[in-house]
Formats: C-alpha cells, sequence, structure tokens
C-alpha cells in the first residue's frame, strides 16, 4: 500500500486509485486499480477468472496460457510485429468467490504482478470487480516492445481488458466494431 | 455491397464496400429493405460530431430481412422481416435490465469506450453509423448490417405492412414519443415544440396521443409548419414574431406547461447569442454546440414547467440560464431515445391506424442516390422533410 493513505474520503477498497494513479500498491513503476460492476454472481466470475486458460478470450494481448503444475502458468502475450512476451505467472493467493493474486515468476520477459477481487454489492446492484495490475518493464528492446504492448499506460489497459471481461460475462461476447467483418467500411483513399 | 460513406464535411458517396458477417454469437446479419437519412445524420455530414473515420458507412434508421443468424441467437430466423432500433443494446447489464437501454454499457466497444469516458465521464452506448464515440459500428444506409445483440433490439413486423409505415419505429417514432413523456404532460396542458423536422412531428402527434391539450409548433420553412398545422398544432413563425413573447400572449401570460427542444446543435437564426456560438463552433475551441433552442425554451417554458429535449447535443456550451433554471423551478429531461421500450406499443399504434406515419415523407430515392439526398435534405429543407432510401 501507498504511504498516501486516504485520510478524508470514503472511498472503499481504501484506494489510493483516487490519489495516485500511476503508483499506487507494489515495487513496480506502473500500476493502477480499476472497478467495475458486473450482473452476474461472484462465484461465476471467480470461477471463469481462476482458469487463466480463459484470458485470451476477452484480455486482448494475451495469445494463450498453458496450465503448469503448482499453481503456475504459461502466457505468451502478442507483440507488434510478430514479437511474443513469454511470461509465467504463479499464484500466489486464491480465496474462492473472493480473490485471485498472481505474480510473474523469475526468468520471464516483464515483471508483473496483479490481482483481481469480488464482492457481493450490498444493494442487489451485481458483483463490484476489483483489477489490479501493476509490471515493470524490462530494460532493452524487449522492454521496448512490452510497454508497446501494454499501451504504456497500465490504466488503459486495466479499464479496457476490465471492461471486455464484463462484456463476456454478461453478454456472452465481448463486443466489437472490428474493420471489416464487423463493421465494413470504404478504403480510406477518397 | 454498396453502402453510403463518409469523407468529409459535406462529402458523402456510395461506394462498394466489403459485406458484414456474423462474428458473435448473438449477431444478425440484415438484408436492408428501407432506410432513411436522419436530421441527425446532417450533424455528421455537417462534420459537427467528433470521431467521425474517412470511409465510416452512415445511416440509423433501417429496415429488413434478417439473412443469417448467429448459433446464440434463438428470437430470429432466416426470412423474419424487422426494424432494427437505431441504439445498440446487449438486454443484459444494470442499464438494460432497468430499462434504459440506451444507457447499455456493453455496446460501446472497449477501446472506443475510452473517448466518451474521458469526455462525459462514463462511456455511453453503441449507436449504429454515428462515429467511434458511439462505437464506431457500420450503419444501415447500405445493402445489408450487421446486427449485433440481434435477439434483443429487432422487432418482428408482420407481413402485409408496408416498409414505410413501420421504418421509423428505429428512431425518429419513438424519439418523438420519448420527448413527449420526458415532458410530463398532463391532460390539458400546453406543450411548445421547436422544430417541426421529423423528430419534431412526432413529438406533435405524440403530445396528442398522450394528452396535450394544445401544442404550438415553432419552425420558418412553410412546408414544415404546415405539415405541424395538419397533425393538429398551432404553428408560429420566428422569422414573424419573437417566440417567448408569441407564446406569452397565446397562453395569457401563464407561459407553456413543457417546451420541447427538437432542434439540437445546429439551432438556425440570427439572435445576438447564436452569432457568437456560431463562431465559436466554426473554431472548434472555444465551444462545440449552438444552444440557441434549449436557451429559448428555459426562458419561454411557464413557473415549475419541464423542458424536453430530444436534439442532438454533443459537447459543451456556455450562457447556459441558470438562473432562469433555478428560479422558475424547472425539470429537464434528456438522453438518447431508450427506442427497445417503446416497440411493441408503438407498433401497434401503427397497426390500429391510431397514427400517420408516412406524412412527412416528401422524398423516395434508390440508395445510389443517396449522396443527392443529403444534399438537398441540408439545403432545401422546406422542400425535402424526409428521405427514404430504397437499397
Amino acid at each position: 500500500m501507498s504511504s498516501s493513505e486516504p485520510i478524508s474520503t470514503d472511498a472503499d477498497v481504501a484506494s489510493p486509485a483516487f490519489i495516485d494513479n500511476d503508483n499506487v500498491e507494489g515495487d513496480h513503476a506502473a500500476s493502477t486499480i480499476r472497478a467495475a460492476m458486473i450482473n452476474r454472481p461472484r462465484q461465476d466470475l471467480y470461477a471463469f477468472w481462476r482458469d487463466f486458460t480463459n484470458l485470451p478470450s476477452f484480455a486482448e494481448n494475451v495469445k494463450a496460457v498453458e496450465i503448469l503444475d503448482g499453481g503456475r502458468s504459461q502466457w505468451t502475450i502478442a507483440g507488434p510485429a510478430g514479437a511474443e512476451i513469454d511470461l509465467v505467472s504463479e499464484i500466489t493467493e486464491d480465496i474462492p468467490g473472493e480473490r485471485i493474486a498472481w505474480r510473474s515468476s523469475e526468468g520471464s520477459d516483464v515483471d508483473h504482478e496483479g490481482w483481481i477481487a469480488f464482492k457481493d454489492n450490498a444493494f442487489g446492484r451485481g458483483t463490484e470487480v476489483r483489477i489490479f495490475i501493476s509490471y515493470d518493464p524490462p530494460a532493452g528492446a524487449i522492454g521496448k516492445v512490452v510497454a508497446k504492448v501494454m499501451q504504456r499506460e497500465p490504466r488503459i489497459q486495466a479499464r479496457r481488458e476490465l471492461r471486455r471481461f464484463k462484456q463476456l460475462m454478461e453478454t456472452g461476447e465481448v463486443s466489437t466494431s472490428k474493420a471489416p467483418d464487423a463493421a465494413p467500411r470504404a478504403s480510406r483513399h477518397f | 455491397m454498396r453502402a453510403l460513406t463518409w469523407h468529409g464535411k459535406h462529402n458523402v458517396q456510395v461506394d462498394t464496400v466489403p459485406d458484414p458477417q456474423i462474428v458473435n454469437p448473438r449477431d444478425a446479419i440484415i438484408k436492408i429493405t428501407a432506410t432513411a437519412i436522419c436530421g441527425s445524420d446532417l450533424h455528421l455530414y455537417d462534420s459537427m460530431i467528433p470521431g467521425m473515420s474517412n470511409g465510416d458507412i452512415l445511416g440509423h434508421e433501417f429496415m429488413g430481412v434478417v439473412e443469417e443468424v448467429g448459433p446464440a441467437n434463438t428470437t430470429l430466423k432466416v426470412g423474419d422481416r424487422v426494424v432494427v432500433p437505431f441504439v445498440i443494446a446487449c438486454g443484459k447489464c444494470f442499464f438494460c435490465d432497468h430499462r434504459m437501454p440506451a444507457a447499455c454499457d456493453n455496446s460501446n466497444p472497449a477501446d472506443k469506450a475510452d473517448a466518451t469516458e474521458i469526455a462525459y465521464g462514463y462511456s455511453v452506448a453503441g449507436l449504429f453509423g454515428y462515429s467511434h464515440l458511439t462505437g464506431g459500428y457500420a450503419g444501415g444506409q447500405a445493402e445489408y448490417a450487421r446486427v449485433p445483440y440481434s435477439d434483443y433490439g429487432p422487432i418482428k413486423i408482420p407481413d402485409g405492412i408496408e416498409d414505410e409505415r413501420v421504418l421509423f419505429l428505429s428512431d425518429i417514432f419513438p424519439t418523438g414519443w420519448m420527448a413527449a413523456e420526458n415532458a410530463q404532460i398532463q391532460p390539458g396542458d400546453t406543450v411548445a415544440i421547436w422544430g417541426c423536422g421529423p423528430v419534431g412531428l412526432f413529438a406533435i402527434k405524440s403530445a396528442l396521443l398522450q394528452g396535450a391539450g394544445r401544442v404550438i409548433a415553432i419552425d420558418h420553412h412553410p412546408r414544415r409548419l404546415e405539415l405541424a398545422r395538419q397533425n393538429g398544432a398551432e404553428v408560429l413563425n420566428y422569422h414573424e414574431v419573437k417566440v417567448r413573447e408569441a407564446l406569452m400572449e397565446m397562453t395569457a401570460g401563464i407561459g407553456p406547461d413543457s417546451c420541447i427542444d427538437a432542434v439540437g446543435m445546429e439551432a438556425h437564426g440570427f439572435s445576438p447569442d447564436n452569432i457568437v456560438d456560431a463562431i465559436k463552433q466554426e473554431t472548434k475551441i472555444l465551444g462545440t454546440d449552438r444552444p440557441h433552442v434549449l436557451r429559448e425554451t428555459i426562458m419561454a417554458v411557464r413557473k415549475g414547467g419541464t423542458v424536453s429535449v430530444p436534439g442532438v447535443y454533443g459537447g459543451v456550451a456556455d450562457k447556459w440560464p441558470i438562473g432562469a433554471f433555478m428560479e422558475k423551478g424547472l425539470t429537464l429531461k434528456t438522453g438518447q431515445t431508450h427506442v427497445q421500450n417503446y416497440l411493441p406499443q408503438l407498433l401497434e399504434l401503427i397497426l390500429d391506424g391510431k397514427i400517420d406515419t408516412t406524412d412527412l415523407i416528401s422524398h423516395r430515392l434508390p440508395l445510389e442516390q443517396a449522396a443527392e439526398g443529403y444534399k438537398n435534405f441540408k439545403e432545401n429543407q422546406n422542400e425535402w422533410t424526409k428521405v427514404v432510401l430504397k437499397p
């Protein structure tokens, strides 16, 4: 937790997200917290996320996930120009129906840490989902690639991936207007 | 397929583009049999809405026949005739659950949703053919359209009803209806409506069906005022009278109980505030909207009255008459239309012959002549009151 604790706000999440969005927690250079209300029971949401092989269905840059032993999984992240970033993720906390935390193990191309938490909304509006994403791009050429993949902004990544997760969980699909199939358009040569 | 595409200010043309495909399980592909140019399409034509991209297909009023359905769609069958709401809504989120489909949380794709989250505080729903702020979806002024969440939005139309009688369920009929609902009309109320374009005309029809005692319609095009009169409204030509003074006189000093702004961001007229706003709008720096009508409705409505705004606004404006708004104790209601909520009820009104939905159509053109339709709908608003396109 950051040292700048909120003292005069009742925002939940002990959320320094409202104070310093770029350095909310952990040891990494870039991190963020994002919240979304999802209209599904938290057990369903937990179960879908807990199976990391589901990540590619809503996380745009995650190409493939292979489950290894001991709570570890191998993530292949698509980079520009065909580059691939490999990451071995270890589950560091797993509270069924409530919270999953993970961290990249040594030797991964990127030092990454995250958690997702699920809580029933007190007023029946669904499940409050909060996600934390934090990482340090490594040094050198691969670092530049990673930063580009992560769109330099963990905030952008967190809000887009949480939106897609919500879409998939609520509607059964990820909304898209990608040309040409989902939304045809004229070529731009006019 | 052929489609009407946008290439910049006052530059639209019919091009050959790829056919849309089923990409999500709840999608359907509709073969379009009728579509229309909306007054709000002129905001795109005039390049007043940001987030347009060269080559975008326009059009959000359309209907047709189901050509293909995705595997998760258990509602529609190939061959069904449907009218498609211009608002794209998932039917599953908090907002759709609470009868606010135009506030759908899921229909604006994750990458596109950033823009309105920044501009408006929260991202807004997807719309067909209405810029990348509202999803970047291809529109329906085309031979085919991909309709997301097609098991929730489209309404089936029985055989034997001509396209033109039901086409406007896609937007302007429910939009006029919701504008009247938002005006909170009590039996015998006087309702003043600015703008006798298609939405204004449907607001007149709807206000009378909802129990208004008297509707006063305001415009400056003689043909449009004539249509308003034919629909049961008294009319004011704002080139001939000062609107607020005339309304005060006609209501013996009380004022209209409700006012409806069916004009929106590109108000005409030469009042001082509107000229300053036009300069600001042209620079795109100091302001984006010309809210002359909105100001006038707030000034003209009676104390404790209601202002309803179906007219489209997109950005920011100043000189908001906050004093009149507060001191008179007004209610302001607005928003993109919750089309899905109204369709069964409004289709029934059409089938029962309780409303004429075709009297405003002035021109019918093949899709290939859509660019000509835009030009005339923009430049000759007196004669060109509504354009229907046939692909």
